[in-house]
């Protein structure tokens, strides 16, 4: 028996039962494409949490005031609200860390900013020049301040975009330009400050939202914002490398404790952050995620499979007598085997091809509708695309065997 | 009449063991030359059915030795059981088994499948196969669960003749037909025999039905009572006056 004739008998046994086949191949249809939609799912929100990650600057070291996770004996205040680094620290770590690119200390607040008839509440972050390299702040329209605006304390203002639509927006519906506001005058808590440029919108990062916000230089805010206040409320620190990254995390953690002469480094009153060690926990916890999606998409696929088995035992039931004829007309038990597996490989694999286009066209509508970025990945379709081939063969296998292990002539007799 | 295409040599057939054994078959010896058109006759539990299976290389003897067509088929293995079938023998069976929902082609092709000749060729063997077994040619494309019995049967017995086989086995062929449309089976085998000398082992339980034959075995209990000639059906081949009118 050539290939050609078992994929010919193959075809016309499968659409004889056409109703029954299709019912049958729609358990890997639909098994087939949750795989790949949850799937898609799971990655694509891997990747963007990633990428968000990414979007905060490179080789990132974050410095937070407020005490280390530890027992809970601490006299301080909860974290961020801590009084606890002063810009003193940052040009400390700026001098006497080494593999240290850049220090941006920042102190943040929200105010109640105006224009003209619109005003918002915004949070509002003062900071020095090197924030725009240690954060990846991308400039559309205009300048990020310099250290010359933060050394004389310039009322100069950097806006987000949803700042720009929020208070230069001409009405409700149309969108602002960032020529509408370069050069403007706004007011933050009373004082006014020149607009001297726009950000690129980057989205949302998942720990605030950076084109809602306003930029001013650091000494600026002290002097009209904070009043006399001297805390920072974080400071970013890039790594030269990123192979450097945990030299450089051990070190500001070395000298803030020496510093603030704390000897007990659980004691400590700050909190140094690696980026990477962000980046591993989120993709841990969307890993994990990936995972779950794709074991309750392999239970529906097992299920589909099982529906193959039930059918293909049925089949073989039914065609008892043919099965007979075929062996006293000389078909060898490997002939009736094959014959049997071809039947359920090719409606798990034509369930597979469904069910990829359908997983596909699935995830497109999900991201279309919910905004959640989805990801196809060829490996996974690759995988789906063997792991239905392999459902045919597994779940055909037993019924198969059954069919070609009978007897013929009790086969021939079969009523 | 030439070489012998059957030989049974006390041919022997037990089921179970010990106490609970049955022997069907007690020493069948008998021979049937190429050429020939015999019937087997018998009551049901006479053993017939036992005997043509084993006949049919569908199951092996418990005793005594088989050869078909000069080979040993008694102790062969299910595998190469299934090479004799598809080499020698052309089944036709009581309840015509044949593909539903397949073409008359098709079903005529199906052995060629088995036997591996090359697709090109199939069709005009089914075609020649067809016109042998008188099966009009306005159906051949019909579905086998569209046509009538007779014709069925028809269809079936032109599937035994694709492989060119040594040996047509029909298990009471018409057994599933009414008298008229049996008869034109009948005749066709009887044609298939005398046109082309196709050796034809028909196996039934009807007098009338073995009386289209050459030569008629009864068995009983097992053992062969009477073996002989039809010397009325011999008569009537030597005067050239077989019936064609029934077809």
């Amino acid at each position: 028996m050539t290939t050609r004739d078992l994929l010919e008998e193959t075809y016309s046994a499968v659409t004889v039962n056409k109703v029954r086949s299709g019912l049958t191949m729609l358990g890997i249809v639909i098994g087939i494409a949750s795989v790949i939609a949850l799937v898609a799912v799971g990655q694509g929100s891997q990747a963007s949490i990633q990428a968000n990650i990414d979007s905060l600057g490179a080789n990132l070291v974050m410095v937070l005031p407020g005490a280390a996770r530890g027992f809970g004996t601490t006299v301080r205040s909860a974290g961020g609200s801590s009084q606890t680094l002063t810009p003193d620290d940052a040009a400390a770590i700026a001098s006497s860390v080494s593999n240290v690119a850049a220090v941006a200390p920042e102190v943040s607040g929200r105010y109640q900013v105006i224009y003209g008839a619109n005003n918002t509440n915004t949070s509002v972050l003062g900071t020095t020049a090197a924030y725009e390299q240690v954060r990846n702040v991308s400039i559309d329209t205009g300048n990020f301040f310099s250290d010359t605006d933060n050394a004389v304390s310039n009322r100069v203002a950097v806006i987000g975009p949803t700042v720009l639509q929020t208070l230069f927006a001409p009405s409700a519906t149309a969108s602002a330009t960032p020529d509408m506001a370069i050069g403007k005058t706004i007011q933050i808590k009373g004082t006014e400050f020149t607009v001297i440029g726009v950000t690129v919108a980057k989205g949302g990062s998942g720990f605030s939202n950076q084109d809602d916000m306003i930029y001013v230089p650091l000494s600026t805010a002290q002097h009209y914002l904070l009043g006399s206040s001297a805390y920072l409320t974080e400071v970013d620190v890039e790594a030269a490398t990123q192979d450097a990254m945990t030299q450089v995390q051990n070190d500001i953690t070395a000298l803030l404790l020496q510093r603030h002469n704390i000897t007990d480094p659980t004691q400590a009153d700050f909190n140094v952050l690696n980026q990477a060690s962000i980046v591993s926990t989120a993709s841990s916890v969307t890993g994990t995620f990936t995972t779950l999606l794709a074991a309750i998409a392999a239970i529906s696929l097992l299920v589909g499979g099982i529906g193959i088995m039930n059918m293909m035992l049925t089949t073989v039931t039914e065609r008892t007598r043919e099965i007979g004829l075929r062996k006293a007309i000389g078909a060898k038990k490997q002939d009736i085997t094959l014959q049997f597996l071809a039947e359920s490989v090719m409606l798990t694999f034509t369930g597979g091809l469904i069910g990829i286009v359908l997983g596909w066209l699935a995830a497109a509508i999900i991201s279309l509708v919910t905004g959640i970025a989805t990801s196809v990945s060829i490996p996974y379709i690759l995988l789906a695309f063997f792991v239905s081939a392999a459902i045919g063969i597994i779940f055909g296998y037993y019924p198969a065997r059954r069919a070609a292990g009978l007897n013929p002539i009790e086969a021939l007799r079969y009523e | 009449m030439e070489k012998d295409i059957i030989v049974c040599r006390d041919i022997k057939k037990a089921y179970g063991s010990g106490d609970t054994e049955v022997t069907v078959l007690k020493g069948i010896t008998f021979s049937i030359k190429e050429g020939e058109f015999v019937a087997i006759m018998g009551p049901s539990g006479s053993g017939k059915s036992t005997l043509m299976h084993i006949l049919g290389a569908l199951d092996t003897p418990t005793g005594g030795e088989y050869f078909l067509d000069g080979k040993d088929v008694s102790r062969l293995s299910d595998e190469e059981l299934a090479d004799i079938r598809r080499e020698k023998i052309g089944f036709v069976f009581q309840a015509f088994n044949l593909l539903p929902r397949a073409s008359v082609l098709r079903n005529v092709s199906l052995p060629l499948v088995y036997a591996n000749v090359p697709k090109e060729d199939r069709e005009r063997i089914a075609a020649k196969a067809l016109t042998d077994a008188a099966f009009p040619e306005a159906f051949w494309s019909y579905h086998s669960n569209q046509i009538s019995g007779g014709m069925m049967q028809r269809v079936a017995i032109a599937r035994s003749l694709v492989n060119n086989h040594a040996l047509i086995l029909a298990d009471e062929p018409t057994g599933n037909l009414d008298s008229k449309t049996g008869e034109i089976v009948l005749h066709t085998f009887q044609s298939l025999n005398m046109g082309q000398g196709k050796t034809i082992v028909l196996i039934t339980h009807e007098p009338y039905v073995a009386r289209h034959a050459d030569r008629i075995i009864h068995i009983l209990d097992g053992n062969i009572v009477t073996d002989e000639r039809n010397h009325k059906k011999l008569l009537a081949r030597n005067e050239k006056d077989i019936p064609h009118d029934h077809t």
